[in-house]
C-alpha cells in the first residue's frame, strides 16, 4: 500500500492531476486572501465562482474566444463582488449575511439564466475547452494549461503587490486599522470597495477555470463547495500568498490522492467517505489554524467614517 | 455619504421594512422575467394566482411553508444568539434520517409513544450536528459560519452512504431511498384531497413555544443578552459558553424536527432530494422576519408561496422556476438594506 | 518675530443636541506652543479632531499659513502641515514601524514603495529629535512610550509644521512624560508650533506658553503660562472656586479581601499579576494608582471574578474564591467595570433588564425557568429612583443612556445587593472616566458613603486627585507589582510618580 502510494506521488500524471485541481483552489484562495486582509470576508466566492463559471462558458459558447471569456468571467465576478462590497463596505452590513446573499443570488441567478438561455436541452453543450501547453516542453506544467501558469505566476504577483507597493500598503493598513489609515490621508472606503472587486475579479476567473479549462461545459453543481473549502485555506495559509499556494496544493494532492485509492482499493469503503474527505479536511485546517490565527485585526468589523 | 444612527426607532419602519424589501426585490426581478420574453404583469399575475390564488394553491401553500416554518425558527433562535448556523440543511436531513430509522425500525410500540420517539430522534440527531460547530467555536474560537456549511456536504454524503447500504428499500426498483415509515406514523392530513398535514399545526406551535421561550423565560434572556454582548453577558454571571452550546442544540434539534415532519407528512421515506435548499431558505426567512418567531411565520408562508407560484407559473409560460430562487435571494439582500434604513439615516453631505 | 500660523475662528460642531465647540476662536503663533486644558468633555479632542479633518465644523472657518483650509479633509490637513498624535494610538499592531510611517505617503499608483530612503530619512529625523526606534520591529512588539515615538515620527516624516498632542502623557510615567517635554523644545527651536490638549495642570504650566482654557464647549480663557497659577486655572476649568475634600480618618475593621502572591498571565502567555498581595479591610478605600497598562485591569478582573491566577490565593471573607463571576456576585460583591460601554451593560436589553441581569437566576427574579417581570421591574424602578439614573423609562434599551446615567444604573445594579443591605466588597475601576463634574461627585459620595456603611472598598484609577480625594491607604502598580500600600499621608505626588516609574527604592524611601 505504502510502496503504491510512492509509486503514484513520483509519477508525473499525479502532479499533473494535483496542479489541475489546485488552481480553481488557487486563484479563489488568493482572491478570498485580497478581500480579507483589506478586512472584508466574503462568503460570496461560492456564487461568484457559480457564475464566473456560467458567463465564461456563456461567452466562449456563443462565440468568443476563450481568453475573452475568462475576462467575462472576471468581469461578472468583479460585479458581484461589487455588490458584496457595497453592501458591506460603505453601509456597513454584516459581512456574514451579505455573502451568503451574494452565494445564494449567484448561484440562482446563473442556474435562472441558463434555463433562459437554453431552454430545451437535457445534456448541457460543450465547448472546446483550453488545450494543454504541450509547447512548453517542461514535465508537469507541458499537461497544464495557460491558466494554470496564471495562477502559479498570481501568487508571487500579488504577494509583490500586497508587500512592496503603497497600494498594498493601503490594503493592508486598511484591515489592520482603517481609523489610522484615513488619518494619513487614505480613503479607506475606496481602498475596501476596490480590494473586495478585484478579489472577486480573481474567484471569477476560479470559476471559469472550471468550466473553460478542468470540464467543457457549465453543470449545475459544478462548484461544489470549493468556494467554502478556500475560506478555510486562507485561515490556514494565514492570510500569506506564498501559504495559500502551499496549502492549495497540499489539498489538491490529498485529493488526487483519495481520487487515486478510491480507484485502486475498489470496493473498500463506500465512494462517500473519500468525497467526505475534502470537506471534514477543511474543517480540521480552521481548526488547528484557529488557535495560532493572526488575524487582520479589523476583519469584519465594518468602517463608519468618524466615528471615534 | 455618512450613516447616522436615529435617534429613536420607529415601530412602523421596523414593520414596513420587509414589505419595503419584498416590493423592491419584485420590481428588480421582472427585469429577470423580461429578459425571458414574457410579460413581467401576466407572470406576477400567474406567480400569486399559483401560490396563493385558490384553495389548491394555498394548501400547497402551507404544505411548503410547514418545514420552512421549522428551518426558519432553527435559523432565528440561532442568529440571536449571535451563532450563525448555516447547516439546517445538513440538520434537517440527519433529523430525516433518524426519525426513519427509529420508526422504520418495527419498534413494538404504539403510534403515541412511537412518534414522540421518531421526532425526539430527529430532534438529537440535528442538535448533535450543529453541536460539533457549536463546541469548536466556544473553545477554539472557530468560525461556525464555514463549519456549518462544510458540515451540510458531509450530512449529505452521509445520508447518501446510508441510504445506498443499510437503509436503502430493496423495494424501491435502484433508486436511493429509505425503508419507509409505518402508515400509522404518518401525519394526517387536515383537508381531504389537499396535502396540507398536522405538521403544520406542530410547526405553528413551536413558534409559538420559541416565542414564550425567548420573551418570558430566563433561558430565553440568557440567549438574547450573549447575542447582544456575550462579554457583558459573562460579566453579569452568565455561563455564555453553556448557553452558546445550549441554543445550538434548542436550533439544531428544530432543523431535525423539521426534517423529521416532511417524512412524516410526505413521502414517509427518506431521498437525496426531499429538501429544494430548506436550509437555506431558512436564512432568508429569519432574516425577512427579524428574527422574530411570529414573524418568521408569516415569512415562511411568503417564501413557501414565491416557490409553489413559480412552479405552476412556469408549466404556464416560458419563465424558468429558478425564478423563486433568485426572488428569494434577492429578498435576503434587499432585506438587509431595509432593516439598516430602518436604523440609519443616510447623509449624502 | 511671531507671525501666526494657525486661525480658528468661530468654530461650532453639535453632535444631536450637544453643542460640543461653540463659536471657539483662537490662533497659534509660530514656534509657540499653545496648551488646550479643560476638563473631560470641554470640547478639545472635538476642536483638534475638526482641525485634523475627522469631522466638519458646523460653522466657522479655519486658515492656516494663510489659506483657507477644507474641512473634513485629512489629506488636506496633512499636505498643509498639520499633523496629529491622537491619543488612542493610530498605529497597526502588526505591521512594522516604517509601513507606519510609509502609508499615505505615496501615491497608490505608484509601483514600488522606496523602502529604503524611507528608512534612511525616518533614522535621521529620529536622531534629530530623539526620538529613536527600531523601523524594522512589528508595532505590536513596542513598549507604549515607543509608540508615541512613532506617533511623532509619523507627523515628522510628513513634514509638519504644526503639532497637536492629545493627551500625550496620559500613558507615560512622569520620566517619560520629561522625555517627551524635551522633544518638544526641540521641535519649537526648529519652528514647529504645537498645541497640546491636556487636563493635567502641572504639565500645562511646564511646558506651554500660552494656555486657552475651555469649558462646556466655549472659549473662556487666555492667559500666558507665565502669568497665572494652578489655582486660576483650575477655577476657569471647572467654573467655580474648587475646594479640596477632606476625609474624616476612620479605624479600619476586619480584613475582608485577601490577595495572596497572586501571579496571573493572559492568554498570549505575558505576565499580568507577578506576585500580588493586597488586603482590604471592611470601612477603608485603598485606591491603587498606575500607569494604564501596568496590571491594574487584570487586578480588577481578578477581584471580579474573571481573571483566573496561575498561582496565589484570593480569598474573600476567609473563603477561597473561584474566578467565576456568579461566585463573587453571590458573595454581594459590586463590581465597577471599566468600560460601562462592552462590558457594563447590554446595550440593546432594556435598562431593567440590565438592572437585574447579574442576579436573574436567583428566585428573586426568576420562577420556574420563567422571569418574574413585575418583580423586576419593581426592583429597576428602585434602582433608578435612587441613583438618579436619568432616561425615559425603564424599557428604553440601556445604550440609549448617556455615559454618566449608564455609569449610574451600573453603580446602582451593583450596589444594590437586596433591599437595605450594603455590599460586603466594592471593586471600582475607573469608575468616573469620562463623566461630567455632577456625575463625578455622586459617584464619589456613593463610595464614601458605602465605605462609612461597612464595605471595603477598591478604587482603581488614574486620577491622582481623586485618588487623594478618597483613599485610605494608596498602592502603585507598575509592570504586574504592587508597592506595599501606605496611608494616604505618606505618600507626595513625587513619590507616587517614582512608583509609577518603577523606582521601588524612592517609594520606601519618601
Amino acid at each position: 500500500m505504502a510502496a503504491d502510494i510512492l509509486d503514484l506521488v513520483a509519477s508525473v500524471p499525479f502532479w499533473v492531476a494535483v496542479l489541475r485541481i489546485g488552481t480553481p483552489l488557487i486563484f479563489g484562495t488568493l482572491g478570498v486572501l485580497l478581500c480579507e486582509r483589506a478586512g472584508v470576508l466574503n462568503l460570496g466566492i461560492e456564487g461568484i465562482m457559480v457564475v464566473g463559471a456560467f458567463t465564461g462558458w456563456l461567452a466562449v459558447y456563443q462565440g468568443a474566444g476563450l481568453w475573452a471569456g475568462v475576462g467575462v468571467a472576471a468581469l461578472a465576478g468583479a460585479g458581484l463582488g461589487l455588490l458584496h462590497a457595497i453592501l458591506t463596505v460603505p453601509l456597513g452590513l454584516s459581512q456574514h449575511v451579505s455573502g451568503l446573499g451574494v452565494t445564494l443570488f449567484g448561484t440562482s441567478l446563473a442556474s435562472y439564466a441558463y434555463r433562459v438561455t437554453l431552454p430545451q436541452v437535457t445534456t448541457p453543450p460543450t465547448i472546446e475547452p483550453f488545450a494543454p501547453m504541450s509547447w512548453l516542453g517542461v514535465p508537469v506544467l507541458s499537461g497544464e494549461t495557460p491558466l494554470t501558469l496564471l495562477a502559479l505566476c498570481a501568487v508571487p504577483a500579488l504577494a509583490y503587490v500586497l508587500n512592496r507597493t503603497p497600494a498594498g500598503l493601503a490594503v493592508r493598513m486598511v484591515g489592520e486599522n482603517p481609523g489610522a489609515a484615513e488619518g494619513q490621508g487614505i480613503d479607506v472606503i475606496a481602498v475596501r470597495m476596490w480590494t473586495v472587486v478585484a478579489g472577486s475579479a480573481l474567484m471569477g476567473v476560479a470559476g471559469a477555470f472550471l468550466t473553460l479549462s478542468a470540464f467543457n461545459a457549465f453543470f449545475f453543481n459544478m462548484v461544489n463547495g470549493r468556494g467554502w473549502i478556500c475560506v478555510a485555506l486562507v485561515v490556514f495559509a494565514s492570510w500569506r500568498p506564498g501559504k495559500a499556494l502551499a496549502g492549495a496544493i497540499l489539498f489538491a494532492a490529498f485529493d488526487a490522492l483519495q481520487l487515486r485509492l478510491q480507484q485502486a482499493s475498489g470496493a473498500g469503503l463506500p465512494y462517500q467517505v473519500y468525497l467526505m474527505l475534502p470537506y471534514a479536511l477543511s474543517i480540521l485546517a480552521l481548526v488547528v489554524m484557529a488557535r495560532r490565527a493572526a488575524y487582520p485585526q479589523a476583519l469584519m468589523k465594518p468602517y463608519r467614517k468618524g466615528e471615534r | 455619504m455618512r450613516l447616522e444612527a436615529r435617534a429613536e426607532v420607529s415601530r412602523t419602519l421596523q414593520v414596513a421594512a420587509p414589505f419595503a424589501a419584498i416590493v423592491f426585490t419584485l420590481v428588480v426581478c421582472s427585469l429577470l422575467v423580461a429578459w425571458a420574453g414574457v410579460p413581467v404583469g401576466s407572470a406576477y399575475l400567474l406567480l400569486l394566482e399559483g401560490g396563493f390564488g385558490s384553495g389548491f394553491a394555498l394548501s400547497e401553500t402551507f404544505t411548503r411553508a410547514t418545514p420552512l416554518i421549522l428551518t426558519g425558527l432553527a435559523v432565528a433562535v440561532a442568529f440571536r444568539a449571535k451563532l450563525y448556523n448555516i447547516g439546517a440543511e445538513g440538520q434537517l436531513y440527519v433529523g430525516a434520517l433518524a426519525a426513519v430509522a427509529v420508526g422504520g425500525a418495527g419498534l413494538p410500540l404504539p403510534p403515541a409513544l412511537l412518534f414522540p420517539l421518531m421526532a425526539a430522534a430527529a430532534m438529537a440527531a440535528g442538535a448533535l450536528l450543529l453541536l460539533g460547530p457549536a463546541l469548536l467555536k466556544t473553545r477554539f474560537h472557530v468560525d461556525e459560519v464555514v463549519t456549518t456549511l462544510l458540515l451540510n456536504f458531509i450530512a449529505l454524503l452521509f445520508v447518501s452512504m446510508l441510504l445506498d447500504g443499510p437503509m436503502k428499500d430493496p423495494a424501491a426498483l435502484g433508486w436511493p431511498q429509505s425503508v419507509a415509515i409505518p402508515a400509522e406514523l404518518e401525519l394526517p392530513r387536515l383537508a381531504a384531497r389537499s396535502r396540507v398535514h398536522s405538521g403544520l399545526l406542530i410547526a405553528l406551535s413551536l413558534a409559538v413555544l420559541v416565542w414564550v421561550v425567548d420573551r418570558f423565560t430566563a433561558f430565553g434572556f440568557e440567549m438574547r443578552a450573549v447575542g447582544a454582548n456575550a462579554r457583558a453577558a459573562a460579566f453579569a454571571g452568565m455561563p455564555v459558553q453553556a448557553i452558546v452550546v445550549k441554543t445550538a442544540l434548542l436550533s439544531g434539534a428544530l432543523a431535525g424536527l423539521a426534517g423529521c415532519i416532511e417524512v412524516a407528512g410526505r413521502a414517509g421515506y427518506v431521498t437525496l432530494d426531499m429538501s429544494p435548499g430548506y436550509g437555506y431558505s431558512g436564512i432568508v426567512i429569519a432574516m425577512l422576519a427579524q428574527l422574530n418567531p411570529i414573524a418568521v411565520v408569516a415569512a415562511a408562508i411568503f417564501v413557501a408561496g414565491i416557490l409553489v407560484g413559480a412552479d405552476s407559473m412556469s408549466r404556464a409560460i416560458a419563465v424558468p422556476t429558478y425564478i423563486a430562487d433568485v426572488i428569494v435571494a434577492a429578498s435576503l439582500i434587499a432585506m438587509l438594506v431595509a432593516t439598516m434604513l430602518a436604523r440609519y439615516r443616510i447623509h449624502w453631505r | 518675530m511671531e507671525s501666526t500660523v494657525l486661525t480658528l475662528s468661530g468654530i461650532t460642531k453639535r453632535f444631536g443636541p450637544l453643542v460640543a465647540n461653540d463659536a471657539v476662536s483662537l490662533d497659534l503663533a509660530r514656534g509657540e506652543v499653545l496648551a488646550l486644558l479643560g476638563e473631560n468633555g470641554a470640547g478639545k479632542s472635538t476642536l483638534v479632531s475638526i482641525l485634523f479633518g475627522h469631522y466638519v465644523a458646523d460653522e466657522g472657518s479655519i486658515t492656516a499659513f494663510g489659506a483657507a483650509l477644507p474641512g473634513g479633509d485629512p489629506a488636506a490637513a496633512l499636505a498643509v502641515g498639520i499633523g496629529m498624535v491622537h491619543q488612542h494610538f493610530t498605529l497597526a499592531d502588526n505591521l512594522t514601524v516604517l509601513d507606519n510611517i510609509l502609508i499615505g505617503t505615496e501615491s497608490l499608483w505608484q509601483p514600488f514603495s522606496r523602502r529604503r530612503a524611507a528608512q534612511a530619512r525616518v533614522r535621521e529625523i529620529a536622531g534629530r529629535f530623539g526620538l529613536a526606534v527600531n523601523t524594522r520591529a512589528r508595532v505590536g512588539e513596542l513598549s507604549v512610550g515607543e509608540r508615541q515615538r512613532v506617533e511623532i515620527l509619523k507627523a515628522l516624516y510628513r513634514g509638519a509644521r504644526i503639532l497637536i498632542l492629545d493627551e500625550p502623557t496620559a500613558v507615560l510615567t512622569p520620566q517619560e512624560s520629561g522625555d517627551l517635554f524635551a522633544t518638544l523644545r526641540e521641535l519649537v527651536t526648529e519652528g514647529l508650533s504645537i498645541i497640546f490638549i491636556s487636563h493635567k495642570l502641572d504639565e500645562v504650566l511646564a511646558v506651554s506658553d500660552r494656555i486657552a482654557v475651555l469649558r462646556n464647549g466655549r472659549l473662556v480663557a487666555t492667559r500666558a503660562a507665565r502669568g497665572t497659577t494652578k489655582g486660576e486655572l483650575a477655577e476657569l476649568m471647572v467654573g467655580r472656586a474648587v475646594v479640596m475634600p477632606t476625609r474624616a480618618r476612620r479605624a479600619p475593621g476586619a480584613a475582608v479581601v485577601a490577595v495572596g502572591a497572586v501571579h496571573a498571565r493572559d492568554v498570549r502567555g505575558h505576565a499580568l499579576l507577578d506576585g500580588v498581595d493586597l488586603t482590604v479591610a471592611a470601612g477603608e478605600i485603598v485606591a491603587i494608582a498606575g500607569v494604564a497598562g501596568n496590571g491594574q485591569q487584570a487586578l480588577a478582573e481578578l477581584l471580579s471574578g474573571t481573571l483566573a491566577p496561575e498561582r496565589g490565593t484570593v480569598t474573600l471573607a476567609g473563603r477561597a474564591m473561584s474566578a467565576q463571576p456568579r461566585a463573587w456576585i453571590a458573595a454581594r460583591v459590586a463590581r465597577i467595570p471599566e468600560d460601562r460601554h462592552a462590558v457594563g451593560v447590554v446595550g440593546d436589553l432594556a435598562v431593567w433588564e440590565n438592572a437585574i441581569a447579574e442576579r436573574l437566576r436567583t428566585r428573586a427574579f426568576t420562577r420556574a425557568g420563567f422571569v418574574r417581570r413585575a418583580a423586576g421591574r419593581m426592583h429597576a424602578q428602585e434602582v433608578v429612583r435612587r441613583f438618579d439614573v436619568r432616561c425615559s423609562g425603564i424599557d428604553v434599551p440601556a445604550r440609549s443612556l448617556s455615559g454618566g446615567n449608564m455609569q449610574k444604573l451600573i453603580l446602582g445594579r451593583a450596589l444594590s445587593v437586596g433591599a437595605g443591605a450594603t455590599p460586603a466588597f466594592i471593586v471600582a475601576d475607573q469608575p468616573t472616566w469620562g463623566l461630567d463634574i455632577g456625575a463625578v461627585a455622586y459617584v464619589h459620595q456613593c463610595l464614601l458613603d458605602a465605605a462609612g456603611a461597612g464595605a471595603a472598598v477598591l478604587l482603581i484609577s488614574e486620577d491622582l486627585d481623586e485618588i487623594f480625594a478618597l483613599a485610605d491607604r494608596i498602592g502603585v502598580m507598575y509592570h504586574g507589582r504592587l508597592s506595599p500600600l501606605r496611608p494616604a499621608e505618606g505618600w507626595t505626588l513625587a513619590a507616587i510618580g517614582l512608583a509609577m516609574a518603577g523606582a521601588e527604592e524612592a517609594a520606601h524611601a519618601a
